[in-house]
């Protein structure tokens, strides 16, 4: 063992694993954030892959990324630029190249950057050169070379050595952050436990690139990031999809119902439906549905049957679900749909994110057809708003939907796991069978939220549907009737607010600026936010997550501040609808629309823009 | 077992207390008719009974039934009648529907609820014309028939709804016309029995806007001669004097006088409702006037696995091994690591 002649100890570290979509890159960063996350140290990730599932290898189009944000303090976005990059070929440089920090780490792999690739990269000789990344320690690793001749006793395919090329290189980011390969290889064993010669093939080229990093040994410095201070308890990581899925699950257990999920699978919200459907051990019932619009009908039956009802999509698919919304708000069936939104209109950008869906959610459907709004912040708190989308549903007898995007989606962080005890019992209306005969419209006083007959429980048969009814059940054309029943349904939603938490103000409650966000930009923002608050701005930061009804304390939270602006990745659709909900202040905007999150400096220029002009 | 539990009931106690609002005359009415005469004997108790419709006339069905109801939007009946059935498949789920909600805007859940085998039973009006939008024509209208949206004639070919059933792995195919009660009694007590999704084709008159359209094989004074109402296990006869049957002519059906060249009723081939191989059920489904009768009855009846059990035993066999028995072992499963 060499020693280790330079060490940098840092706070935080970003590290951006890139190549082809065939690389592995996704999980060579996954097994490295798990060893991060055992080591202690808090981090998030954020895979950023192609829509085509293999594009032309070696191209741009091609390029699969992954990356990690590790620290010793608390971290609440993958970061912006890289201070390592792992790039198995010339267009992962090219993908990346303005994302490496000043005086950041790249590693090549130089079997990889033939004339050909070089080329198809869209260089003409050298891209180090030629993306002036001479400020960058650059370790170009034969890789491919190195882990054919480690392998060749091995007996396997040159294919299949050349796919253990990721694990080589992620030994060496191992050799480089002092972490143990034990995890990747206890991995190994456990994954190719019916195929031991690949397993080994795996681990042979770990600790090949460890080994190899520990001979170049001067090339690069050695990074240390302590682990992170954080609560007590048992942690795992998680991302946005499982854990919303989760939220789901943990509601359906509190509140005693079934789940049910009708779906059609659609990028970046298949997870969800994944991971529903292989929870037949808990009883979920999953139903992939032939088409978007089956999704929901399927889960408005199975509402309509006294399930805990959802389905999950993404905007595309939310726009073929719009009318059946309109049905279940006017049958006033409780389902949750979640929109993980992504870079829109049309098909977009499907694998990239944005927050461009939020007018749909509100206002996208025929009618006065109000819908309960929530949308998620984190990977991790996608559990808490699926549980609280579902019991929000049950328990007022409505649609809710849930907005999650893209980058919570995919994004990982570690997760303090809670326990069920800890967790409300879900209390949904249910009809009292004795209350004959049954007025399907007839509701409670305080919450508005009608009375819930399951088909099967004898006396109570009765009929809804989309047909404007009266408070017992009956059709009704009556003028006043329907303007009634509008305002009925309206208020019964503005009445979920009655019970939701106030909004939080991270900062100080008075100030100069107000930075506004909400959902999945959080992570950003509050960071920005800190970071100016340590440099002495009197800026405080709210993230919404209940959207629709809004918090009763907004007013008060709003008049604090001399002036507003709201942050989202869109041309300014929140900062419209509070410019409706709350006519009494003016707002600023910082928008960002490029399928891709902000950046901290994003948020911060433009926030000291506005400050130093005031 | 369950009879001997469950009250018994007449026509009466599944009629709700709504008006029924259909046109006078309107062949909707003998349909409502009809089901409400089937329920009583099927052995279950009412209010197991749920009635799903899309949009159009028909799809005001629910209402009239004093069952649970939901009366939903165009084309989704299958879809919801689905969800019902999967999430609970100890009810007894009926899905009321036309050709424009089938078989138009719903075409895609009609062939999907039928190919997944889903044990729910669907009546469907076939007027071959929109009624509620006021008489244009429909995925089943004769081609070159004109009416408000075809003023020179329709230029497409209609569905006919037993091949389209066929086409989809259907395993329960039956054809009524709406004013023979008593034969559409007994095809909803057959439907109701078979295990699977079952499609029931009602030749149903539009007094309005379609007026006479079946007439041609379902009026009183021809039907016998013009219609073949199929039993499984008799022979093909038709006729008012049952002197005409079906036989088998090479690959093809073919129509035959009984008496005449030679032919007896041996000659005449035997229904089969329940070969799955749907060959000839194919040919009954397709006959029309005036080469042949008609075919009414249950054209296809076959036993398969249906998906609402399917999934249920799936789940029950899934939980016998699972080693994840409730959120707690979920949540703690896997990797996880302790912060002390």
């Amino acid at each position: 063992m060499g020693k280790k002649s330079q060490v940098i100890e840092r706070e935080e570290v970003v590290i951006r694993f890139s190549g082809d979509s065939g690389d592995g890159m996704q999980l060579t960063g996954t097994l490295f954030s798990d060893t991060a996350a055992l080591f202690g140290n808090d981090l998030s990730t954020f895979p950023d892959y192609p829509a085509e599932i293999r594009a032309p290898q070696g191209t741009v189009g091609g390029v699969s990324g992954f990356q990690v944000h590790l620290g010793h303090s608390e971290i609440n976005t993958p970061g912006d630029f890289s201070d390592v990059l792992v790039a198995m070929n010339p267009a992962a440089i090219k993908a990346n190249a303005k994302w490496i920090k000043r005086g950041g780490t790249v590693i090549y792999d130089k079997d990889n950057f033939t004339v050909k690739n070089i080329e198809k990269a869209g260089y003409e000789k050298d891209p180090i050169e030629e993306e002036k990344l001479d400020h960058c320690i650059i370790i170009d690793a034969p890789i491919s070379s190195m882990v054919k001749e480690a392998l060749k006793d091995y007996g396997l395919d040159p294919k299949s050595v050349l796919r253990t090329k990721n694990m080589f290189a992620l030994g060496m980011v191992y050799w480089l952050f002092d972490r143990k390969l034990k995890y990747t290889e206890e991995y190994f064993d456990k994954k190719f436990q019916n195929k031991p010669g690949i397993a080994e093939a795996n681990k042979v080229a770990l600790r090949t690139g460890y080994y190899y990093a520990e001979t170049i040994e001067a090339l690069s410095p050695v990074y240390k990031i302590l682990p992170a201070e954080i609560a007590k308890g048992t942690y795992r990581n998680i991302n946005g999809n499982t854990a919303t899925a989760w939220g789901l699950l943990a509601a359906a257990e509190k509140s005693g119902l079934g789940l049910f999920i009708g779906s059609y699978p659609i990028t970046p919200a298949t997870g969800i439906l994944e991971e529903l459907a292989a929870r037949k051990d808990l009883g979920v019932k999953s139903f992939q549905a032939e088409d978007e619009i089956a999704g929901i009908c399927t889960s408005l039956g199975a509402s309509f049957a006294g399930k805990l009802a959802v389905t999950s999509t993404s905007g595309p698919g939310l726009a073929l679900k719009s009318e059946a919304i309109g049905l279940a708000v006017m049958a006033e069936l409780p389902i949750v749909i979640i929109n993980v939104q992504r870079g829109g209109p049309s098909t977009g950008l499907p694998t990239k994110t944005e927050q461009a869906d939020l007018m749909q959610a509100l206002y996208g459907r025929n009618g006065e057809c109000p819908v309960v709004v929530l949308a998620a912040s984190t990977p991790s708190d996608c559990f808490h708003f699926g549980f609280e989308a579902a019991r929000i549903a049950l328990e007022h007898m409505t649609p809710v939907m849930l907005l999650s995007d893209s980058y919570l989606a995919n994004g990982t962080e570690p997760w303090r796991i809670p326990s069920m005890k800890d967790l409300p019992k879900i209390n949904p209306p249910f009809a009292d069978k004795n209350d004959k005969p049954f007025h399907p419209y007839h509701r409670d006083c305080e919450k508005l939220a009608r009375s819930w007959a399951i088909p099967g429980t004898p006396g109570l048969e009765h009929r809804i549907g989309g047909l404007e009814k009266t408070a017992k059940g009956n059709v009704s054309y009556v003028p006043e009737n329907h303007e009634m029943m509008v305002n009925v349904r309206e208020e019964k939603v503005q009445r979920v607010a009655n019970e939701i938490p106030d909004l939080k103000v991270y900062g100080e409650s008075t100030g100069d600026l107000l930075v506004i966000g909400w959902g999945g930009s959080y992570g950003y923002l509050i960071t920005a936010v800190r970071e100016l608050q340590s440099e002495g701005y009197r800026v405080s930061l709210v993230n919404f997550n209940y959207i629709y009804p809004l918090p009763k304390n907004v007013k008060k939270v709003f008049k604090g501040f001399k002036k507003r602006v709201v942050a989202e990745l869109n041309l300014g659709q929140f900062a419209n609808y509070l410019r409706i909900k709350h006519q009494e202040f003016t707002y600023d905007q910082i928008n960002k629309v490029q399928g891709i999150p902000f950046t901290i400096n994003d948020i911060k220029e433009k926030c000291i823009k506005m400050l130093e002009g005031m | 077992m369950e009879e001997t539990i469950v009250n018994k009931y007449t026509p009466k106690d599944f009629k709700s207390d709504q008006e029924v609002r259909w046109c006078p005359g309107c062949g909707d009415h003998a349909v409502l008719s009809s089901v409400q005469r089937a329920l009583p004997d099927l052995g279950i108790p009412k209010e197991k009974f749920v009635f799903i419709s899309g949009i159009g006339c028909s799809s005001r069905f629910p209402y009239y039934m004093d069952t649970y109801g939901f009366h939903s939007i165009h084309g989704r009946a299958s879809a919801i009648a689905s969800g019902v059935k999967t999430a609970n498949p100890d009810l007894s789920v009926w899905q009321i529907t036309g050709d424009g909600d089938a078989l138009a805007i719903g075409g895609n859940h009609f062939i999907h609820v039928i190919r997944r085998n889903i044990d729910i039973n669907i009546i469907l009006f076939n007027n071959e014309i929109y009624g509620l939008t006021k008489g244009q024509y429909s995925p089943t209208s004769t081609k070159g028939i004109i009416t408000k949206t075809s003023p020179f004639g329709t230029i497409e070919e209609p569905f006919s709804v037993g091949e389209l059933v066929i086409g989809a792995k259907g395993k329960f195919f039956a054809r009524t016309i709406d004013t023979n009660i008593s034969l559409s009694t007994q095809i909803y007590t057959e439907a109701a029995k078979h295990k699977g999704t079952s499609v029931i084709e009602v030749l149903q008159n539009c007094v309005i806007f379609n007026d006479g359209i079946h007439d041609t094989v379902a009026d009183k004074e021809v039907r016998d001669d013009r219609t073949l109402i199929l039993k499984h296990g008799q022979p093909m006869i038709f006729g008012k004097n049952s002197d005409k049957g079906l036989i088998l002519d090479g690959l093809k059906l073919k129509v035959v006088k009984i008496g005449e060249k030679g032919i007896t009723e041996k000659n005449i081939i035997v229904h089969d409702a329940t070969e799955s191989n749907p060959g000839i059920q194919y040919m009954l489904a397709n006959m029309r006037y005036p080469e042949f009768p008609v075919a009414l009855g249950v054209i296809r009846s076959v036993e398969g696995i249906t998906y609402d059990n399917a999934m249920q035993e799936q789940i029950s066999e899934i939980k016998k091994t699972a080693k994840i028995k409730c959120m707690d072992d979920l949540l703690m499963h896997g990797s996880t690591w302790k912060v002390e």
